[in-house]
Formats: C-alpha cells, sequence, structure tokens
C-alpha cells in the first residue's frame, strides 16, 4: 500500500507527459522525423527491440569492464597513495586535471592510440577514465574517514601498517568506496557513449552506434526508442550498485 | 611515595593553535584511581593521552615502571568498528599482539562476560545501547589485563541512572582484577570524581598543571549512600573550591 502511494505520483506524471506530447504531435501534425509520438516510439521499440536489446548488452559489458578497470586501478591507487602522506599531494592535482579534462575532447586521442581496429577497447579507456575519479577519491577520502579515536587504539597496540590497513581502513573505506561506485556506473555509461560517438559507425555495435545509424537514416522513433534504452541501462547499473551496497552494509 | 606506575615529569607539550601545555608533573602509584578534574580545555585529554604514549611531549619525560604491562584506554564515545560484532570488538587488542585467534576469543568473551554481557557476544554495535555499548569499551581496555587503564570522560554522553551503574561495575571490575590496575578517570563531573576516585587532582585552567591533589576519605567501593555522607559533601565542596581557584584568572607575573 505505501509502495503504491510512493510509486503513484512519479507514474501519474509520466502518462500525463506522454498524453500531452501525443496530443501535441496529433494536433500540429508535426512530420515523425522531427517529432514522433511516443506511440510511435513505443512501435520503434518493439520493432528494434532484438538488435537495440543485442546493442544494449554490448554497451553494457563495456561499461562494466570500464567499471572494473576503473576500480583496480583508481582503487588500487588511492591504497598506495594512503600508504605514504606525501604521495597524495603529488597525484590528487593530477588526478583532478584528469577529471576536469572533457572526454569528448580526449577520446580522439585514445581511438589513436587504441588503433582504429581496436574501437571496443577506446571505448573501454575511455569510460575509466570517466569513471576513475568517483573511484580513486572515493576510496582515498574512505581510507581516511576512520574515528581519529580507533587511529590511537591500534597506535596504543602497536598496529603493524598491514593490521591497520586490514582491521580500521580498508572496513572504514568501503560506504565510501560505494559511493564512488555509484557515481562512477552512471559516468562509465556515458563515458561508453560518448567514445562510441566519436570513433564513428561500425567500429563498435553499442547503443549509440544504433542512434548514429537511425539519425542518418532519419528514424528518430528509433534514436528515441535508444535513448530510453540507455536510461534503462543507466538505472539498471544503479540498481545493481545500489542492492550490493545494501547487501555489504547490512550491519 | 608508594611504588609509581607511570609518572611524567616536567613535561611540556605544543598544541597547535593555544599555548603551550605544562610543564606537567603526576605521578600515577600502583593500583590506585585518580581523578583528573578541569575546565574545558585544561588538557585533561592531553594528559590521558601522555600516559598512554599518545601523544608526543615537547620536553620532560614519561616514566612507566619497570616490567610494565599493557595499557588499556576508554575513549568518550565507544568507538567499536561497526563492522564487527561485540565479541571481535573485545577481540582485537589480543589479535593486534598476536594472540591466536580463538584463544583470543576465549578471553574476549570472559571480559564482556565481566561486563554483563555474555548474552551479547555476536551483537553488532548498532544493536547496542549507549551503555552497553560503554560496556563492550570497557571490557576491550580490560581484556589485555592492563595495569593502567585511562578513561577520557568515558560516561559523560549517558544517563545518571546508566552512569551510576557503570561506576558500580568499575568499581567492582577494578576491585576483583589481581593485580588491580591503576585507573585515571578524567571527568568534569565533580561527584562523579570524588565517588570514584581515591584521589582528585585538579588542573589549572590555562597551563594544565596539577594544582590540587585531594585526597578522599574512605576507600572504593562505596555504597551508593555514601554521596549522601557530610563527609562526600565536604570533599566535593573542595574539589569545587580548587576547580574555581584553577579558573581564576592569572595575575599577570611578568610584568
Amino acid at each position: 500500500m505505501r509502495r503504491l502511494a510512493d510509486l503513484a505520483p512519479p507514474l501519474l506524471l509520466t502518462a500525463l507527459l506522454l498524453a500531452a506530447w501525443e496530443t501535441a504531435c496529433r494536433l500540429a501534425d508535426l512530420p515523425v522525423y522531427v517529432l514522433p509520438p511516443p506511440s510511435a516510439v513505443a512501435l520503434a521499440l518493439v520493432e528494434a527491440g532484438p538488435r537495440l536489446a543485442a546493442s544494449a548488452w554490448i554497451t553494457f559489458g563495456m561499461a562494466v569492464q570500464a567499471l572494473i578497470l576503473a576500480g583496480l586501478i583508481g582503487g588500487g591507487l588511492a591504497l598506495a597513495v594512503s600508504l605514504h602522506p606525501g604521495a597524495e599531494r603529488a597525484v590528487r592535482p593530477l588526478a583532478v586535471a584528469l577529471q576536469v579534462t572533457p572526454v569528448v575532447a580526449v577520446a580522439p586521442l585514445v581511438l589513436i592510440w587504441a588503433g582504429l581496429d581496436h574501437a571496443d577497447r577506446a571505448v573501454v579507456a575511455l569510460a575509466a577514465l570517466v569513471a576513475f575519479f568517483p573511484l580513486f577519491s572515493g576510496v582515498l577520502t574512505g581510507l581516511k574517514s576512520a574515528d581519529p579515536d580507533l587511529e590511537r587504539l591500534f597506535d596504543l597496540y602497536g598496529a603493524t601498517p598491514l593490521q591497520r590497513l586490514w582491521r580500521l581502513r580498508l572496513p572504514s573505506a568501503v560506504p565510501f568506496a560505494l559511493e564512488g561506485l555509484r557515481v562512477a556506473a552512471g559516468l562509465a555509461v556515458i563515458g561508453a557513449v560518448v567514445a562510441e560517438f566519436v570513433s564513428g559507425s561500425g567500429a563498435t555495435q553499442g547503443l549509440a552506434w544504433r542512434l548514429l545509424e537511425a539519425g542518418n537514416r532519419l528514424r528518430t522513433a528509433e534514436m528515441l526508442a535508444g535513448v530510453l534504452c540507455l536510461t534503462v541501462l543507466g538505472l539498471v547499473l544503479n540498481a545493481a550498485v545500489a542492492l550490493t551496497a545494501r547487501f555489504l552494509l547490512r550491519r | 611515595m608508594a611504588e609509581f606506575i607511570a609518572a611524567l615529569r616536567g613535561v611540556t607539550v605544543d598544541l597547535a593553535g593555544r599555548a603551550p601545555l605544562g610543564p606537567i608533573d603526576l605521578t600515577v602509584a600502583r593500583g590506585e584511581i585518580l581523578a583528573l578534574v578541569g575546565a574545558s580545555g585544561a588538557g585533561k585529554s592531553t594528559t590521558l593521552r601522555l600516559l598512554a604514549g599518545l601523544q608526543t611531549a615537547s620536553a620532560g619525560e614519561l616514566t612507566r615502571a619497570a616490567g610494565v604491562g599493557r595499557t588499556g584506554f576508554v575513549f568518550q564515545s565507544p568507538t567499536l568498528t561497526p563492522w564487527a560484532d561485540a565479541l571481535s570488538n573485545v577481540a582485537l587488542p589480543l589479535e593486534l599482539a598476536g594472540v591466536s585467534r580463538s584463544q583470543a576469543r576465549d578471553r574476549a568473551a570472559a571480559a564482556l562476560a565481566a561486563v554483563g554481557l555474555s548474552d551479547r557476544l555476536n551483537a553488532p554495535p548498532s544493536q547496542l545501547s549507549g551503555g552497553m555499548a560503554m560496556r563492550a569499551a570497557l571490557a576491550r581496555a580490560l581484556v589485555t589485563a592492563p595495569d593502567l587503564l585511562l578513561l577520557d570522560e568515558p560516561f559523560a554522553a549517558l544517563d545518571s541512572v546508566t552512569r551510576r551503574r557503570l561506576i558500580e561495575d568499575l568499581h567492582a571490575l577494578w576491585a576483583t582484577a589481581a593485580p588491580r590496575p591503576a585507573v585515571v578517570f578524567v571527568t568534569h563531573d565533580v561527584e562523579e570524581a570524588v565517588y570514584l576516585a581515591q584521589r582528585v587532582v585538579v588542573l589549572d585552567a590555562a597551563s594544565g598543571r596539577p594544582v590540587a591533589d585531594l585526597p578522599t576519605p574512605g576507600a572504593p567501593p562505596r555504597p551508593d549512600r555514601w554521596r549522601a555522607d557530610p563527609a562526600f559533601r565536604q570533599t566535593v565542596e573542595a574539589v569545587v573550591d580548587a576547580l574555581e581557584a584553577a579558573m581564576a584568572p592569572q595575575a599577570d607575573t611578568a610584568a
């Protein structure tokens, strides 16, 4: 009953907006290639469903690979940096520089380095690039977040650096790392789409390529269906991370 | 002077953003209960950290009696790790010292039983009340059988009934331990200090130096009704007077 009451307002608003869109399209008699009505998008979704699903799977796979790569590099680097007080000052400005550089601008370079025959590698690398910062920053903040009195307790009992890391800092970092992962998951999808756009048609066959292809043929309804798939993909990744977090933080 | 367990001699401490503390001279006798009182910022916590060896002094020295074992420390909040149950939290000091896991867990279970938590061994800290969490923290400080137990306003956040019970329990744990640990208890509650301790040391508000050292009549553990005893009231008043003197603005001796 509560759940229904929670769900009703957003569903109602969505239905209203879709109805307004549909009505506007019919009244204004807009060409479908400019703005197709929701009914046409739904039709396109059914018709192009199989190939969109296949492409979504490819994009999903690349985003997940990127997340794993970014997690290993970002987490590993944060761990290394946390062990040496001076290292953070050296590494953090570089990490921030990496974060503020637009991924679109770097994409052509990475594509050249990956080799035009390996556009999928470039996509994974670029998605990992944008997912890197929240993971690095989250893990590093988490490793330093332990209660100062607990740090003192470990001092008092003469804990070794390894004991301190394993029994205090790593467990303290888990909630921060998961929050970083949640942000990184969203960014990884964005990074993958941008990279696919830049690599051009056919080099990879993910959702962004479907968007480009449908756009070239003025199949606007299919473009919108593809965008919808990307939204769902982002939501699925986000929910997966949230579920993992709830499982790990049960206590 | 009775045999001492720890002594600070002429210790000064430089702290960021304030005048240096000291020079502090303080001797803790083996097995005694000592209460440290003073205004906020008088250096009570710093003095405890000095005794624990957790604070570097800029001058002076800390002496611990030869053959001294470990120090137990209870902080203002229980500081249990939320990812581990009560038993693992209490076993932590032993495991850090290299005691085998099974032996550490046996001793931790015994320490938890001694503070009345034998039915909460596997409870995560989130499922312990404030009083229970503090008991677990006390068990963790005592699990290594320390000869010096340092407590930094441990019961300040608890309601008065729970606080009195914990003080009774602390007295009981201290009285039954063999040998008895020396206890240094920081508080800003004068009645708590007088009831708990054998002597009360008042710290100067500005320099953190001990400026008064008042013995309390009788010996702990004390009956609850001792709080109504005239001797108790008189001692409380004497400590309050000393505290007020320690807070008075100091004459400018440099002039």
